[in-house]
């Protein structure tokens, strides 16, 4: 496997990315975002599409980069430092690591933008897949979908859903789930908005006797998670490191305050109370950002057996966050409560990654089973 | 001869081959005891008393090969593997189950100190017989006073002409009861400012006036001594153009503030692989009890999370040495987080294995001993709140005043 440090490209990726979202994308244009409710900037997409984003995951022969997830995880963490929201994890990872496995011809409006492709699998309040109870109701090549989905990211913005419905068994089991492709505007699905606390794009939706055939089918039928394992590891590693990012920007805001910040005097960086917890913060941080970089490598290297390692970096990144935003806010005192000030984004942003594919216990499961029990 | 070819390939196929020759049939298959035995440690020296003739047999291979020191260069007893080589060497001691042939405060400390600030003529008379294991030297760091504060050692060297004339104490010598020679920290300006009047001295503990005291710790072990000087002299020369001093006089805190860097990198990654080898899950695993109880389970689970992601980022670190980008005060990073991981897992284990681990010889080796020992991880080679104070104004530039 590569070194788990940047290679030479790798870090013309990061800088270049950097380059451009420090200049295009700074927190003030989430702030927009937030303020105008568009869940997210579709100029600012169509401009990373341009770059390669969106087709960081798709081959070059449908017009992607095809850079890999160590790749898509270093432009996940550059957008979690400056807090861009965007498609990139529901369409230019999750869909286009999916719809690759099964040689869908899809990919080329992945990669240039044009498609947006959201995920929708929650029904609870908890990511937990084998609970899906959607029904999809055969009948020869014939489905017929009806049920309800909850927090779809990019919900209201996606031309195409990938939705995960049962086909046959009952929640809790992970046979006879199927996996769907389809076009949002079919009759039958509704959608409606959320407002969510970090201010991005999400949606339910309702399918109510939404007609589908086999040619959208996803893999096969009652092999539903087999064929969104990977996209959601993937997706999984890229959230992951999009929180890593979120932690980095967090903890730069803070460092930063405290050496300018005066209090009794002095500038509140001299004080050992808070010298401590900002060293022991960066340390964490370091040791998510090992996490993060092995997962991007094992889904490049092996991804049939990078489940683990995914669920070890969602974890830390989970945990890392919520540590960085939570001293973040501390550490600022009054200003960092306010709407004015920029923390706040980040803590709600953190607290949305925290559960979005899989929250701390979920995956700390994943790497207890592996470590024998 | 063992052939240190460039392919990593070829050279993983020699060593393994190599090993198969060198390495007695006895030293191997030893990763896979339960728990870790001091004894199967080959410190060397003068005093050292061999667990077996195999562990000399495998010492003495091994260095004629120049593998007891393997990085350092052929011409000071070593093989000059490159870290990728060196890398190879380790997995493949793991992979038949061997221990390192030596193991020494001579090859962790003062070689690459000598490596980096001794002069040939040093270099020459020190570096190979501590690669044969010929001589066992230990570290006069700590003193009763100089703790955490470490730059205020008062051990007192006089500029007596030919010599130097020592008289103080030092504190935490490990092993220097079984040590042939120690490198200390002795105040040879006691006028300048008390970073600048250090040197960094090396002497012979046979010297009449050095004197040494086991100290009983809570784990009922003495690993390490008080060590006095009572009007030592030590030579200012160890034969003919070999200064007793590193480096520049009186710039000893350089060569110690070099090693104690290095020092913290080693203690934070552990030599001998988390909690002895034991693993969490079996523990847990085997007794329904402890699997249903799940405060246990919960810390469990977060432990091995930890556990994994610090042993990725000693692993990122590596890589990063082995691409040339200085580590430098990071390593007071891994040397926090790696000892605060190893008490949490000893606590863990305590935990698990309950009554059985309260007795000192329990069905879990010497666990209980194992388990006091850690607390010192995170004071010594300086202490937890010395490394965040590192961190928080070397790395992250936060203000002084």
């Amino acid at each position: 496997m590569e070194s788990l440090i940047l290679n030479e490209d790798e870090t013309m990726l990061r800088d270049a990315a950097r380059g451009f979202l420090d200049a295009s994308a700074p927190v003030t244009a989430f702030r927009k975002v937030r303020d105008d409710g568009t869940g997210f900037d579709r100029g600012m997409w169509r401009e990373m599409a341009q770059m390669g984003w969106a087709g960081v995951l798709v081959p070059e022969a449908n017009g992607g980069a095809d850079m890999g997830h160590r790749a898509a995880g270093i432009l996940a963490e550059e957008m979690g430092q400056t807090l861009v929201a965007s498609p990139f994890i529901s369409s230019a990872v999750i869909a286009a690591t999916t719809l690759r496995a099964a040689a869908s011809d899809r990919l080329a409006g992945i990669a240039d933008g044009s498609t947006i492709y959201a995920l929708a699998i929650d029904e609870g309040a908890k990511f937990n897949p084998k609970a899906v109870m959607m029904e999809a109701t055969q009948s020869g090549n014939a489905f017929k979908l009806n049920g309800k989905k909850g927090f779809v990211a990019e919900g209201r913005a996606a031309d195409r859903v990938l939705v995960l419905a049962r086909t046959s068994g009952s929640a809790g089991d992970a046979d006879g789930l199927t996996l769907f492709d389809l076009n949002t505007d079919r009759a039958g699905l509704t959608r409606d908005a959320i407002a969510a606390v970090d201010g991005r794009d999400y949606a339910r939706m309702a399918f109510d006797n939404v007609d589908a055939t086999g040619d959208d089918v996803v893999g096969e039928v009652g092999g539903g998670l087999a064929a969104i394992q990977t996209g959601l590891n993937a997706g999984q590693a890229a959230i992951a490191a999009e929180l890593g990012g979120v932690s980095a920007g967090a903890f730069a805001m803070t460092a930063s305050y405290l050496k300018e910040r005066k209090q009794f005097d002095k500038l509140i960086g001299t004080f050992q109370s808070l010298q401590h917890r900002a060293a022991h913060l960066w340390a964490e941080i370091e040791v998510t950002a090992s996490a993060i970089a092995n997962a991007g490598r094992m889904l490049d290297a092996d991804p049939a057996n990078a489940a683990v390692a995914v669920s070890l970096a969602k974890a830390r990144a989970t945990d890392t966050a919520k540590l960085a935003v939570s001293e973040g806010v501390q550490m600022h005192g009054g200003i960092g409560m306010t709407d004015e000030f920029d923390m706040g984004f980040y803590m709600k942003r953190a607290r949305v990654g925290a559960e979005w594919l899989g929250d701390y216990g979920y995956h700390a499961a994943i790497v207890a089973a592996a470590r024998g029990f | 001869m063992l052939d240190t070819t460039r392919d990593p390939a070829q050279f993983r196929k020699a060593i393994r081959e190599w090993l198969s020759i060198a390495c007695p049939e006895e030293m191997q298959g030893r990763e896979s005891h339960d728990g870790f035995a001091e004894s199967d440690i080959c410190w060397g020296g003068k005093r050292f008393e061999f667990s077996s003739p195999a562990q000399k047999t495998w010492m003495d291979n091994a260095a004629s090969q120049g593998m007891t020191v393997p990085t350092w260069p052929a011409e000071y007893g070593g093989a000059g593997l490159s870290r990728e080589q060196q890398k190879i060497w380790i997995e493949e001691l793991s992979a038949v189950g061997a221990k390192l042939p030596l193991q020494s405060f001579g090859i962790w400390m003062l070689g690459p100190a000598l490596l980096a600030f001794g002069t040939e003529e040093q270099k020459k008379r020190f570096l190979p017989e501590i690669a044969r294991g010929e001589i066992r030297w230990c570290q006069g760091y700590s003193e009763p006073g100089a703790g955490s504060d470490l730059a205020n050692v008062q051990t007192k060297a006089e500029d007596m002409g030919d010599h130097w004339l020592i008289n103080g104490q030092k504190i935490w010598t490990s092993y220097a009861d079984q040590a042939d020679w120690i490198f200390a920290l002795v105040r040879t300006d006691r006028d300048a400012p008390k970073h600048k009047g250090i040197s960094f001295m090396l002497i012979d503990m046979t010297t009449p006036g050095v004197t040494t005291k086991p100290i009983r710790l809570i784990s009922g072990k003495s690993p390490f001594c008080e060590t006095f000087f009572d009007n030592v002299k030590v030579p200012k020369e160890h034969g003919p153009g070999i200064n007793a001093i590193v480096g520049e006089q009186n710039r000893g805190w350089d060569v110690a503030k070099h090693l104690l860097t290095h020092e913290r990198e080693m203690i934070g990654s552990g030599s001998r692989g988390p909690l002895g080898g034991r693993s969490v899950g079996q523990i847990l695993s085997s007794d329904s009890t402890l699997n249903d109880n799940p405060v246990l389970r919960a810390e469990a689970m977060k432990y091995e999370i930890d556990s994994m992601a610090t042993g990725l980022t000693l692993d990122r670190y590596k890589d990063m040495a082995g691409a040339g980008v200085p580590i430098g005060n990071a390593s007071s990073m891994l040397k926090y987080q790696g000892t605060e991981l190893n008490k949490r897992g000893y606590e863990l284990l305590m935990s698990l294995t309950g009554s059985d681990a309260a007795e000192w010889d329990s069905p879990h080796g010497e666990l209980a001993s194992e388990w006091l020992r850690t607390k010192a991880n995170s004071i010594e080679g300086g202490t937890s709140e010395v490394m965040l104070d590192i961190i928080a104004k070397r790395v992250l530039e936060l203000p002084y005043k």
